[in-house]
């Protein structure tokens, strides 16, 4: 009796600590109310930080997208999203983590922590000179703070998932559903260059159609006077009375820019007058190419005016690249050679007044013409005729006449008109708060 | 004294030679000018021609080559080449072909770059209302801005050469020029400021570095 007593006695215990050891391993089995959900689980990097105890519950941010940044060279994914409804003040979130993974499911790695706030992120191919960096981050103003992970380098042309984490204090991380996928592709033209093309286009336009006028009116097409380049033919002439030769400095510029290739057309006009006088002609050079060119243009210069047994590769000489070196050896040609006449025209930066000083102590006729706008006002100070910016460019036109060039200066100016009628109806609209002409002109790098 | 010293002093006199050497030519020019100019022409030319082998050279045509076996870089070396057929009296002619291609691509990029960066975003930095109101009040920012275009279309007219400078092109142009010279003056008295802070520190150096009078 007492042993079934016992047993009788003893079956409520058994009972109560068998069903409490059945809802213990019920509850082991379902996740705990802090813990994320075992899919989710495989998708986080096991070399990411594991999520402490949850304490604070945070809601994820929404509206995760993902898309190939446009314009590119096809090295960014841009992402954006809304931020969580905890990320507030007194919210719980303090950071976002963006995941990337190759795979919908799983594989997800971290590829950057970026501060609470932050809605938009550019996962992209890290740049070994941050100089390179074609553009900011879609949200520069955000206080993002990438901490890109090295180890997984984004890969262009690479279909790839993300996912973005709102992360509280305990470092619980609340995701976001999946964005993907998005393959970054190089893109062939620039949607925010189209200003650019448009007026290329424009002026190619104007250019062949006043080129073709020109032709047809040949030189009676008008071009206003101007003092600066007339007195070139004037210089020359000098020159060629008094005996001694006439200095032509071509500037700092590299071949291809635009003063120095204006350059080498007055340069010709020159060398074609010298040849024709008899003058002696100088050309020291600074750029080696530019020499190189300088001597084709003199010498074909000097065989269109009937000349060719007067020209000598010694007068278009180089001297050194360096600019102060330069100058010195200028200044000293200068001096030494008693040139009558001095002839700056290309791109001229600080030797621009000290050559000009030089040849105005020596009594030189001076003239000059450049486009670097710091370097005019001691060409206007210390020369006789100066050719300020563009009337460079119209100087070779005025002088040779050629159709060619004619129609191009003609359709500089159609573009200057064309200019001034956009700001003026620009400036009329903006004033009452509409900016169509603005952003017709903005150029989105 | 010690040996340091000692280097310092004579480096110091070399320098200062050379800077005398150079203000000599505000006298007039000299043999002291003629030796600091061709010992400075000299070196500068040498080391340019060492600084190209090392910075251009190697990096962008011999190691590609040699080291990454790219073949491509073979073009441009060869176009390169072809430079030096200049010096020959029958296949001068083929010098041009790089040089056409150079000024050709060169021309390529720039015309666009400059249209865009010295065209489009003028004209958008000029585009500014001039009508501002604040707490609806006329605010002076709004005189700034039409003062800015005035001065922007007005200088545009003196560069345009297709119309005679007569009657209201005239005048806008001879006020467009006189803008123009304005602005031209500020920069011309800033540039001088700093022509003579320049001055300022080599006499600095003769000064206090060479001759110790000024400590």
């Amino acid at each position: 009796m007492s042993g079934h007593s016992h047993v009788r006695n003893g079956l409520p215990v058994i009972l109560i600590a068998g069903w409490v050891c059945l809802a213990c391993a019920i509850r082991a089995q379902e996740p705990s109310p802090g813990a994320l959900p075992p899919a989710i689980q495989t998708m986080i990097d096991t070399t990411a930080p594991i999520a402490e105890p949850v304490v604070l519950r945070i809601a994820p941010p929404a509206l995760l997208a993902a898309v190939d940044a446009p314009n590119d060279a096809g090295k960014a994914i841009d992402l954006s999203w809304t931020v969580s409804p905890d990320d507030r003040v007194d919210g719980g979130v303090t950071a976002y983590r963006v995941y990337r993974s190759k795979e919908e499911g799983n594989g997800f790695v971290r590829i950057a922590e970026l501060a609470a706030g932050t809605v938009a992120y550019s996962d992209r191919v890290q740049q070994e000179d941050s100089a390179e960096e074609e553009a900011p981050p879609p949200d520069a103003a955000a206080p993002a703070v990438p901490t890109a992970d090295e180890s997984h380098p984004f890969e262009i042309g690479v279909p790839y998932y993300y996912r973005v984490a709102a992360v509280d204090t305990t470092g619980y991380e609340a995701f976001s559903a999946t964005a993907g996928p998005v393959r970054s592709i190089p893109q062939w033209y620039h949607s925010g260059k189209t200003p650019v093309l448009v007026l290329v286009l424009v002026f190619f336009v104007l250019v062949v159609v006043l080129i073709q006028m020109a032709k047809i009116r040949g030189a009676d097409m008008y071009i206003r006077p101007i003092a600066g380049i007339s007195e070139i033919d004037n210089a020359i002439g000098r020159a060629t009375e008094m005996g001694r030769p006439i200095l032509y400095v071509m500037g700092l510029g590299a071949p291809e820019e635009i003063a120095t290739i204006a350059s080498y057309t007055i340069l010709a006009r020159v060398a074609r007058k010298t040849a024709e006088y008899r003058t002696n002609l100088l050309v020291p050079c600074n750029e080696p190419i530019v020499m190189t060119i300088a001597q084709e243009t003199v010498k074909n210069a000097y065989m269109e005016a009937g000349h060719p047994d007067l020209y000598s590769d010694n007068m278009v000489f180089f001297v050194t690249s360096m600019q102060f070196a330069y100058v010195a050896a200028v200044n000293g040609l200068m001096l030494r050679e008693r040139t009558a006449t001095n002839c700056y025209f290309g791109k001229f930066y600080a030797e621009s007044l000290l050559l000009s000083e030089a040849g105005n102590i020596a009594g030189s006729i001076q003239v000059a013409g450049t486009d670097e706008v710091a370097q005019l006002p001691f060409f206007v100070t210390t020369c006789d005729y100066t050719l300020i910016g563009e009337e460079l460019y119209a100087a070779s036109a005025y002088l040779g006449r050629d159709p060619l060039l004619l129609g191009a200066l003609k359709a500089q100016d159609y573009i200057k008109a064309i200019v001034m009628l956009v700001i003026f109806l620009g400036v009329i609209l903006i004033s009452f708060g509409n900016e169509i002409i603005l952003n017709l002109v903005t150029v989105n790098l | 004294m010690d040996k340091a010293q000692l280097i310092a002093i004579i480096w110091n006199t070399i320098a200062a030679f050379f800077t005398i050497s150079v203000f000599s030519f505000m006298y007039k020019d000299n043999f002291m000018y003629k030796i600091a100019e061709s010992i400075v022409v000299g070196i500068s030319a040498g080391y340019f021609t060492v600084l190209l082998v090392w910075t251009s050279l190697r990096p962008k045509f011999w190691e590609p080559i040699v080291n990454d076996h790219n073949y491509w870089y073979l073009i441009p070396g060869l176009l390169g080449l072809l430079m030096y057929f200049r010096f020959s009296p029958t296949l001068g002619w083929l010098a041009r072909y790089p040089l056409a291609l150079y000024i050709g691509i060169g021309s390529g990029i720039a015309i666009p770059l400059q249209l865009q960066t010295f065209v489009l975003t003028q004209v958008k930095a000029t585009i500014l209302p001039i009508h501002v109101m604040v707490d609806n009040r006329i605010n002076p920012e709004g005189i700034n801005n039409f003062l800015i275009v005035v001065f922007v279309i007005t200088a545009l007219i003196y560069f345009f050469f297709s119309l005679d400078h007569k009657g209201i092109v005239g005048r806008s142009a001879t006020f467009g020029i006189w803008i123009i010279m304005i602005g031209f003056g500020a920069s011309f008295g800033y540039t001088v400021m700093a022509r003579v802070s320049l001055l300022i520190g080599r006499i600095q150096f003769l000064m206090s570095d060479w001759l110790p009078i000024v400590k």
